[in-house]
C-alpha cells in the first residue's frame, strides 16, 4: 500500500463525494461557534427556511466580546451585549452538544474550552468561523477557520466544498533550550518561511522537539500555523495525545476509549510518505523570539537588533519596513532589549492554558512588575483553567507581582471588549497578531511567549528570559 | 448571489504587501449582527483621521488625504490593485463584505490568504492572482493614467487594458460557474443530501464516539 501522509488519511476519510476536477464535499464532525462570526449565518439559515443538519456537532460559547472584570455588571457595551444575546437566542433555537453562556463556570475562549472538554478528538474535521481553529490540529484533527457563508453552509449541510491542499512537513529536530517554548518555535518558523510561506499547504509539524511538547505546547504551535498562512497545522497522535484525552467530558470512556485510541494511533504519517515540501528547523538554534513590526514574520531573536530598511534591496519591502518601524515607533539597529513596554498581556487562544500560566508564574514568583509598566493582565483561557490555576496558587503569584488576575475571554488579543491599548502604547503580548491597531487603535504589539512576557514585565523592557531562569 | 457579468471598472491602487483583515475592517465593526453596511468603514483606520466606532455618520468624519482611496481620481473604483498576501489574518467575512459594499467587484494581487480568498467568492467578488510583472506594470499604468480602467471578462478569463493588451487569468472552474450563474452553494450541496446522510450513517457505525450526545 502506498505510504500516506497524516493529512491524506484525514482528507480521504471525510470525502462524501468528489468531482473529476478534485472539488470535494467534505464531512464536518465538529462545528465550534462564537458570537462574532455566526449571527449572519443563523439569520441566513432562517431566511432560507433551513434547519441545522446536526445540532449536536455544535460546541458554542461567547468569548470575543465578553468582559474580563466586573462580571456582576454584565456586558456594558450594548452592541457587544446584543451580539452575545443573539448567540444565546440562536443556540436556544437550534440546540448544541454544549453551550456555555457568559459567566458559566465552563465558559472561556472557544479554542480552549473545546479541547479541555474532549470535544476535539483525533481524526475529526473541525471548523469554526475563526482563523485560529488551526489550534486543534494538535490532536491530528483536520481543523481550520471558515467565513460566515461557510458557517451557514456547515450548519445547513454538515459539509464544506473543498479542494485538497498541498502538504508541507516542518521537521523540528533537536532539543529546545531552557526558556524556549512552543511559541518561540512557531515564531521562528514564521520568521523563516514568512506569513505567506504556508499558503495553500496543510502543514505537519514533526521531529523530536515536537514530540517533546505537551498538548498545550502543540496547541500553541498549531494555533500559529495560520500566521504562516497555512490552511491548517497538524501533529501526529502519540501517547501524549492519548493520555490527554482520558476522562474528558465529551470524549469516549472505558472500552470505547480503548477502541478509539487504537484508531487514533493510526493517525500518523506513514514512513516514506511524500510531502510536497519540507522545511528543516534545528530546535537547539531557536532563541526566545520577539516580533518588532506589524506582521508576525517581522520577528527576531531577543538578542538581535531592529532591522535597518537601508539594507533592503526590494523597494516594496523596504517601504513596508519603514512603515512598520514608523508605526511601531522604533529606530533601525536598536537592540530589541532596549524596547521599553507600557503593558503586558498574558492570555489568548495561543497562550492562556494552564501550562502557559504555570511557566509565566515561575518567572514572576518573588518578583515585581517594573514601575514603568502601567498594566499587566493575566487572562486565563477558560473557567476550568482559572480554577486550576487558583488551586495551584498561581493567581496569588500573579497578583503579588503586580498583575491583574481576570475572568476568561479573548480580551486584549483583539480588543473587542474593554481591554485594549491606548494609541502609542506598547505591549508585550502572548497573543498571535501584531497587526496595526490589533490591540486597540494606534497600539503597538510585540508577540512573545508567556515566559518572555513575564520577563519583560519585570524588566520594563524586553529581556532574555534565559538570563533570569 | 448576483451573477457576475463582464464589466469595465476604474482601478484603485493599494501599494502594500500583507494588507490584513484588521486593516480592511477593524474589530469594533465586527459587533454588527448584519451582513451589510460595512462599506463606509472599509480601511477605517487608514481612511479617516479620527477613531471610528459603529453607528457614527461617516459622511461627516475627517478623511485622511494621504490615503489613496480618498483621492478624487479613484472615486467609484470597482477594481482594487494590490500586492502579495492580501487579506491575511482573521477569517472575518466582514472583510469581503466591506470591500464589496465599498464597490469593489474584482481584486488583482500577486497572492491572497486562503480564507479571505475563499470568502470573496462567496460574496460575488472575483479575487484574481496575476504574475508579479503584470501587477508591476498595472501599478505603473494606474499611476500615470488618470481614469485607468480595465475590462474583466470572467467567461473568457481575460482582462483587457485600455491599450488593448490582454491578460489571461486562471480561475477554479467550479467557482467560475458559481459566480457566472449566481448559484447558491448550499442549494447545490443539498442536492447530494442522500449521499451526505449515507456517509454520516457509515461514520456513526465506524466511529460512534464522534456522535456523543
Amino acid at each position: 500500500m502506498e505510504a500516506k501522509t497524516l493529512y491524506e488519511k484525514l482528507w480521504s476519510s471525510h470525502v462524501v463525494r468528489e468531482e473529476p476536477d478534485g472539488t470535494a464535499l467534505i464531512y464536518i464532525d465538529r462545528h465550534l461557534v462564537h458570537e462574532v462570526t455566526s449571527p449572519q449565518a443563523f439569520e441566513g439559515l432562517k431566511l432560507a427556511g433551513r434547519k441545522p443538519w446536526r445540532a449536536n456537532s455544535i460546541v458554542a460559547n461567547p468569548d470575543h466580546n465578553t468582559p474580563t472584570d466586573h462580571w456582576d455588571e454584565g456586558i456594558k457595551d450594548p452592541v457587544s451585549r446584543l451580539q452575545v444575546e443573539t448567540l444565546d437566542a440562536n443556540i436556544r433555537d437550534t440546540g448544541a452538544l454544549a453551550y456555555f453562556p457568559f459567566k458559566d463556570a465552563r465558559q472561556g475562549i472557544i479554542h480552549v474550552i473545546a479541547p479541555e472538554n474532549g470535544a476535539i478528538l483525533p481524526g475529526m474535521t473541525v471548523v469554526c468561523g475563526d482563523s485560529h481553529t488551526s489550534t486543534h490540529g494538535a490532536f491530528a484533527a483536520m481543523a481550520h477557520g471558515i467565513g460566515t457563508s461557510e458557517v451557514e453552509h456547515v450548519l445547513a449541510t454538515q459539509c464544506l466544498v473543498q479542494k485538497k491542499s498541498k502538504t508541507m512537513l516542518v521537521r523540528v529536530e533537536g532539543r529546545l533550550g531552557k526558556g524556549v517554548t512552543a511559541k518561540d518555535v512557531a515564531l521562528a518558523i514564521i520568521g523563516k518561511i514568512g506569513t505567506a510561506g504556508g499558503t495553500g499547504y496543510a502543514v505537519e509539524f514533526a521531529g523530536a522537539a515536537i514530540r517533546g511538547l505537551s498538548m498545550e505546547g502543540r496547541m500553541t504551535l498549531c494555533n500559529m500555523a495560520i500566521e504562516a498562512g497555512a490552511r491548517l497545522g497538524l501533529v501526529a497522535v502519540d501517547e501524549v495525545t492519548v493520555d490527554y484525552l482520558r476522562n474528558r467530558p465529551f470524549g469516549p470512556k472505558g472500552e470505547e476509549f480503548d477502541k478509539a485510541a487504537a484508531y487514533w494511533r493510526t493517525l500518523t504519517s506513514d514512513a516514506g510518505a511524500k510531502f510536497d515540501c519540507t522545511v528543516e528547523v534545528d530546535a537547539s538554534q531557536i532563541a526566545p523570539q520577539v516580533t518588532w513590526g506589524t506582521s508576525p514574520e517581522m520577528v527576531l531573536p531577543v538578542t538581535a537588533n531592529v532591522p535597518d530598511p537601508k539594507k533592503e534591496a526590494d523597494a516594496v519591502k523596504k517601504e513596508g519596513l519603514e512603515r512598520a518601524l514608523a508605526y511601531m515607533g522604533l529606530q533601525p539597529n536598536m537592540p530589541i532589549t532596549a524596547i521599553a513596554i507600557d503593558k503586558v498581556f498574558i492570555g489568548s487562544c495561543t497562550n492562556s492554558r494552564i501550562e502557559d500560566l504555570r511557566q509565566a508564574a515561575a518567572v514572576l514568583k518573588g518578583r515585581k512588575v517594573a514601575a514603568n509598566v502601567k498594566l499587566a493582565l493575566a487572562v486565563p483561557g477558560s473557567g476550568p483553567v482559572k480554577r486550576q490555576a487558583e488551586a495551584e496558587g498561581l493567581d496569588r503569584i500573579f497578583v503579588a507581582a503586580g498583575f491583574e488576575w481576570r475572568e476568561p475571554g479573548c480580551s486584549m488579543c483583539l480588543a473587542m471588549n474593554a481591554d485594549r491599548l491606548a494609541p502609542g502604547e506598547r505591549c508585550a503580548s502572548t497573543s498571535n497578531r501584531n497587526f496595526e491597531g490589533r490591540q486597540g487603535p494606534g497600539g503597538r504589539t510585540h508577540l512573545v511567549s508567556p515566559v518572555m512576557a513575564a520577563a519583560a514585565a519585570i524588566a520594563g523592557h524586553f529581556a532574555d528570559v534565559r538570563d533570569i531562569l | 448571489m448576483n451573477k457576475f457579468v463582464t464589466f469595465t471598472g476604474l482601478v484603485a491602487p493599494l501599494d502594500r504587501n500583507n494588507v490584513d483583515t484588521d486593516a480592511i475592517i477593524p474589530k469594533q465593526f465586527l459587533k454588527s449582527i448584519k451582513r451589510t453596511g460595512f462599506g463606509p468603514n472599509a480601511f477605517d483606520e487608514w481612511r479617516y483621521l479620527d477613531h471610528g466606532e459603529p453607528g457614527m455618520d461617516c459622511s461627516t468624519r475627517p478623511l485622511n488625504p494621504n490615503f489613496v482611496l480618498n483621492q478624487e481620481r479613484y472615486k467609484g473604483a470597482s477594481i482594487l490593485l494590490t500586492r502579495a498576501n492580501f487579506g491575511c489574518g482573521s477569517s472575518r467575512e466582514h472583510a469581503p463584505w466591506a470591500l464589496a459594499d465599498f464597490g469593489f467587484k474584482v481584486i488583482l494581487a500577486e497572492s491572497y490568504a486562503d480564507i479571505f480568498f475563499n470568502n470573496s467568492f462567496k460574496n460575488g467578488m472575483l479575487p484574481l492572482v496575476l504574475p508579479k510583472e503584470e501587477i508591476n506594470a498595472l501599478f505603473g499604468l494606474v499611476e500615470y493614467s488618470p481614469g485607468f480602467a480595465l475590462t474583466v471578462d470572467l467567461a473568457a478569463q481575460k482582462i483587457t487594458r485600455p491599450d488593448g493588451y490582454v491578460i489571461d487569468f486562471e480561475v477554479d472552474p467550479f467557482r467560475k460557474e458559481c459566480l457566472l450563474n449566481g448559484w447558491d452553494d448550499i442549494g447545490l450541496t443539498l442536492r447530494h443530501a442522500d449521499e451526505i446522510r449515507e456517509f454520516e450513517e457509515r461514520r456513526k457505525r465506524e466511529f460512534p464516539w464522534l456522535f456523543a450526545a
